[in-house]
């Protein structure tokens, strides 16, 4: 047999596995009201213990930069780029933490199964529904672009087989399984997928140490290499204070804009599950970024000359790893990918059929269609989508991996605010969140291509801090939120 | 306006959030005095903890899972099981709320 054919072996069974889940989901859910059939397909029926809720959290959140990205700049930073990754390790417990139980308990009041049920529900208000869905169908659909490419050239740096056998091979999987079994089918592939990243980033760091002559070997070649690549602010200072710094903001404030993983909170069984998902959530992310981080910046000590950091993960694994442990580890990110990819999916499938669609051509009443028929549509929309990112990734067109690089940004700018103030704020109100979503974006794009200098600063810290003010100057402007939201949203009686 | 009584669920989650915040508070702190504090010096100088820079190894190795076993002890200590559905506090309350999560519904 060919080393390409060992290769892909793991591969292919993890995808087949991947199919198997989405089947059981589909049988596991044999709901027959069309509001049941949504709150299955979209939320999994509000049933997620603590194990699979911390996988989700963290398969949705971790992507190709996880594995690739982020290790390639590793490699020419060095250690400097592993302590900036470390600053992802609160994710979980932040996320769950600060939106924590009034957010589930108003999820469940309020009968939400999206972010935007949650802001319709606070803000009452078409401009923020149609803002937020609109801004989710853009970022997503690029950033799943993004996905999609980034996992075809890996699978094609690593397998030897073209860049389309790849996206192929696992665009179709996501995108079907996806489809098929819904929010059930993706989160427990998450949680195999978070199981695979972690198998990944072990056989990867071991076999890089191993092949280092340990660790202290490792590190003294590294330092002979550049002094700068043990220090905690690179070579040259390339990685400079100001700039970490700032990542805290991106990073810890950020989280709680993304939808797809914001969403997940609205969507556990008990607050024991949110307990423990809290400690394994922490545990889990924090072991994959050290390890996947460390690998690329060790990796610069076995081979230091590569012409870019990007290769710095493919290589290692083609010069380290035999064929099938390679399947095993190129699994990894393409797990991160999937992960990411389905969650957004089903996002962007809601936000159409669920936000858009039964709310204003139904009136808000599923109940109008037949179960059957929502189904039909909710499974095509989901695999059309998909299918359209697909397509796209082929001939990747220019406006979207533009877009792209807005989108983290753009989607805290847009979400980040409407969702804590909206949760902690009895005064915010619909005219502070389109405020603060309109001038976020505008701030945010400004800043990203006029690039002022602000000593190293990212521009998340200025789009945030303006953001917060269009909120509060909107809010005062606007009217204060009605007695029947206030009561709903703070639990009190009248 | 009667004066009004906050969902006593609400209360215990604002403080769980605050612990939270807290905790990422304390994780920043550990992170920046042992990476910036022992690792701003000249490299030359750096003592090694198991084959690693000193400030890597606490600031990273050993921060993150003193983050996390801190966060199992305050969940441990601090966070309380409470019930995420009305239908189970509905014994003690007027119905209020879930005539509210009706009206919410619609909306």
């Amino acid at each position: 047999m060919s080393n390409e054919l060992i290769t892909i072996i793991p591969v292919v069974l993890y995808l087949a596995l991947s199919f198997a889940v989405a089947l059981w989901a589909r049988n596991k859910s044999a709901s027959k009201s069309s509001h049941g059939f949504m709150e299955d397909y979209f939320i999994g029926g509000r049933s997620m213990g603590g194990f699979v809720l911390a996988m989700t959290i963290i398969a949705s959140y971790t992507s190709a930069s996880s594995f690739v990205g982020g290790p390639g700049v590793a490699y020419r930073y060095g250690l400097s780029w592993v302590f900036l990754a470390m600053i992802q390790v609160p994710t979980t417990f932040l996320t769950l933490g600060v939106l924590g139980k009034r957010f589930a308990i108003i999820a469940r009041k309020t009968n939400s199964m999206t972010i935007t049920d949650f802001l319709r529900a606070r803000y009452k208000s078409d401009a923020v529904v149609i803002l937020c869905s609109v801004a989710l169908l853009v970022f997503f659909m690029a950033a799943m672009l993004a996905q999609f490419i980034g996992g075809a050239r890996l699978f094609q740096a690593v397998t030897g087989y073209p860049y389309i056998v790849g996206l192929v091979l696992f665009g179709i999987t996501v995108v079907l399984y996806t489809a098929v079994g819904g929010f059930r089918a993706v989160v427990i592939t998450d949680a195999i997928q978070g199981i695979i990243m972690v198998v990944a980033v072990v056989v990867i760091l071991l076999a890089i140490i191993n092949a280092g002559g340990g660790m202290e070997e490792c590190m003294t070649t590294l330092k002979s290499i550049d002094s700068g690549l043990i220090t905690p602010t690179g070579p040259s200072n390339a990685v400079p204070q100001p700039f970490t710094l700032s990542l805290w903001i991106l990073v810890g404030l950020g989280i709680l804009g993304l939808p797809q993983t914001t969403q997940r909170c609205m969507g556990y069984k008990d607050s024991r599950a949110m307990h423990d998902a809290m400690v394994i959530g922490t545990l889990l992310i924090g072991f994959i970024i050290l390890c996947a981080h460390l690998s690329g910046a060790l990796g610069r000590a076995i081979l230091p000359d590569l012409p870019a950091g990007d290769l710095a993960m493919p290589s290692l694994i083609m010069e380290l790893l035999s064929p099938f442990w390679a399947g095993v580890f190129i699994a990894g990110p393409l797990a991160a990918i999937m992960s990411t990819v389905d969650s957004m999916l089903l996002l962007v499938s809601a936000a159409i059929i669920k936000d858009l669609y039964v709310h204003y051509r139904l009136h808000g009443d599923a109940s109008q269609m037949p179960s059957i028929s929502i189904q039909r549509m909710s499974l095509i929309c989901t695999a059309v989508i998909g299918m359209l990112v697909f397509f796209a990734a082929i001939q990747p067109p220019d406006l979207l991996v533009w877009i792209n690089l807005f989108a983290f940004g753009g989607l805290e700018a847009v979400f980040l605010w409407p969702i804590i103030l909206g949760l902690y704020w009895k005064r915010a109100n619909a005219t502070g969140a389109v405020a603060s979503m309109l001038v976020g974006v505008a701030t945010f794009i400004t800043i990203s291509i006029t690039k002022p200098a602000m000593g190293g600063v990212h521009a998340i810290v200025p789009t945030t801090l303006v953001a917060l003010c269009a909120f509060v100057a909107g809010s005062y402007f606007g009217r204060a939120p009605d007695g029947k939201v206030v009561a709903l949203f703070w639990g009190e009686q009248q | 306006m009667k004066k009004q009584t906050q969902d006593w669920r609400f209360a215990q989650a604002n403080k769980e959030a605050l612990f939270s915040l807290g905790a990422y508070a304390l994780y920043f702190i550990w992170w920046f005095i042992f990476g910036y504090g022992m690792g701003d010096g000249d490299p030359e100088q750096y003592s090694f903890v198991w084959g690693m820079p000193e400030w890597f190894f606490y600031s990273c190795i050993v921060g993150y899972p003193v983050i996390t076993l801190f966060i199992w002890g305050v969940i441990r200590c601090f966070f309380k099981e409470v019930p995420l559905e009305d239908e189970a506090l509905d014994a003690d309350d007027d119905g209020q709320t879930s005539a509210d999560s009706k009206k919410g519904n619609v909306a």
